[in-house]
């Protein structure tokens, strides 16, 4: 018998899944997959330092720190790529580390110089934890995750364009630098809501793998975003679930070994069914 | 009095400080159909490039009497077949319902409509019962004529095509020979950057001569000559029909 609790965890992290498998379609496709890697480990720094400046565990606030730091982060990827003579590879490795082993510093020196620092439990954003998720925070997530499913829905057309033929799109007068902006900014914001489950090491992939597990069923965008919301659904709900009866093991870590058996199993169906 | 179809003037396109298109001047009158030709990286495809606002340019460009960004719902465009990833997954018939979406403007989806515009300008290049097939899936001259499809669906004034027939067979060819005369005679102007010298003279009602600046450009009787040829493609060819044959050749 599921407690309350948990029913409700199970349904968050599902509609998370739900929102990251379209978000994390339209990121692969616009090749931003290891740009959503880089910023989701650069948002470690923002999210210590939101503690540090707050003093106690409150999510909204973590997150607009990890927000913050992880817009910073892609911000020095895209100043590094234009301004330097290091590539886009580089640059995101540049920045995935430097921020990511900053944000252990400043992690560790918060476990050791405050007292709430251990109970604050900034470790579980760093593997990812949905057994202590509070009812607020899921609700928080949830409505985010909506938020992000109805822009995503209501420029669907814009957003096809756009990465199918940017300089089609300009020419009938979309603004596209500000489309892709917008679109890296649901991919930030997902990547953000995704952390406290999923953890800054593996939240990306909790984009990308329902994505191209999806791709192996459909050669069509609109079914494809259907299905990767439908697999990323799954995904979270299966996880959470999963992650519930292994208290001990990461949650993150095991999320994204469920996402990765949708991916598997969909690439040998794929193969069997169709060659 | 009716304004050019195209104003060209001064126009100056540089790529991280190397000189691509240099003090360009140019107008065209239309209907017509204006064959753009030059070698290999002469900026044929930033010109057209730079005269849709695509790549950083300085000078003044004006179609149809205006500056581009108040003409775009009149303007129709044919990148080169190289520009888009064909693995994306959309099919033939979603490529040529994006032609529609200028005119639907902010967040409308496409309808019945659109569906049945984007449907006849199919049929007008000859993809029918292609519309659900992905786009990968198709050989080069079934891809080349659905970016027709999607640019006849801009329902456009004037068009700018690059290198629409690079690739395709004789039978792909002649469709987009008839397409583009019905264009013409319906009133429209196209510009096609082409490779193919044979077909220029006899096909096209202007020529622009381009190899980094502007060769020459006029109505192809009085520009199509030895000498501009021999200017334009720096002087590899002593005849006419020399320059011609080779055309066929090199590609
Ligand atoms: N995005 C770009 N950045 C830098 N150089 C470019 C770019 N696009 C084209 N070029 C260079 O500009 C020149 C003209 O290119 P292009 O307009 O494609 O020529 P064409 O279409 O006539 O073959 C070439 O030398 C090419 O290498
Ligand atoms: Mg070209």
């Amino acid at each position: 018998m599921l407690r309350y609790n948990t029913l409700i965890v199970l349904l968050g992290v599902g509609l998370l899944g739900a929102a990251a498998g379209p978000i994390g379609a339209l990121a692969v496709l616009r090749r931003r997959a290891l740009v959503g890697d880089a910023l989701a480990h650069a948002t470690l720094p923002g999210l210590c330092l939101a503690f540090l400046i707050i003093g106690e565990r409150s999510m909204p606030a973590l997150l607009l720190g990890a927000l913050a730091s992880g817009l910073l982060g892609v911000t020095v990827l895209a100043l590094l790529s234009r301004y330097t003579r290091i590539k886009e590879d580089a640059a995101i490795a540049i920045v995935l580390s430097v921020f990511f082993g900053a944000g252990l510093v400043l992690s560790r020196w918060i476990q050791n110089h405050t007292t709430t620092g251990s109970k604050a439990g900034l470790d579980s954003y760093i593997l990812g934890k949905t057994a202590g998720l509070l009812l607020d925070d899921v609700l928080l997530l949830a409505g985010l995750a909506v938020l992000v499913l109805v822009v995503l829905l209501a420029l669907y057309k814009e957003f096809q364009l756009l990465i199918f033929d940017r300089d089609f799109a300009r020419v009938q007068g979309w603004p596209v630098a500000r489309l892709d902006l917008l679109l890296l900014g649901l991919i930030a914001v997902l990547v953000v809501i995704g952390l406290p489950a999923v953890g800054v090491i593996l939240v990306a992939s909790l984009l990308i793998l329902p994505a191209v597990a999806a791709r192996m069923w459909t050669d069509r965008l609109h079914r494809l975003l259907v299905l990767s919301g439908l697999i990323g659904a799954l995904t979270g709900v299966v996880g959470a679930a999963l992650s519930a009866s292994l208290p001990r093991a990461p949650a993150g870590a095991v999320i994204v070994l469920v996402a990765m058996a949708f991916f598997v199993v969909s690439a040998v169906a794929r193969r069997l069914l169709w060659g | 009095m009716v304004p050019p179809v195209l104003e060209v003037d001064d126009l100056n396109t540089t790529y991280q400080r190397r000189v691509v298109l240099d003090a360009i001047d140019l107008s065209v009158d239309g209907p017509a159909l204006v064959a753009i030709v030059g070698p290999n990286g002469a900026g044929k495809s930033t010109f057209l490039k730079s005269i849709l606002g695509l790549v950083p340019c300085t000078g003044s460009v004006r179609v149809l009497g205006q500056p581009i960004d108040s003409v775009r719902r009149r303007i129709g465009y044919v990148p080169q077949r190289e520009s888009v990833d064909w693995d994306f997954p959309v099919s033939v018939g979603d490529v040529a319902l994006m032609g529609t979406y200028g005119r639907l403007g902010w967040f409308r989806r496409p309808g019945a409509a659109e569906r049945r515009v984007a449907q006849e300008c199919l049929s007008r290049v000859g993809l029918d019962g292609l519309e659900d097939r992905q786009i990968g899936r198709l050989s080069g001259g079934q891809q080349q004529r659905t970016f027709l499809a999607r640019a006849l669906a801009q329902q456009a004034d004037v068009y700018f095509m690059d290198e629409p027939m690079a690739g395709v067979d004789a039978s792909t060819q002649a469709v987009i020979f008839d397409l583009l005369d019905e264009l013409r005679d319906a009133g429209k102007t196209v510009f096609v950057v082409h490779h193919d010298l044979r077909t220029v003279a006899s096909r096209f009602d202007r020529v622009v001569m381009l190899n980094r600046r502007l060769i020459a450009a006029g109505p192809m009787a009085e520009v199509f000559t030895t000498e501009n040829l021999q200017q334009t493609y720096d002087s590899q060819f002593v005849t006419l029909d020399e320059a011609i044959a080779c055309s066929a050749t090199t590609r």
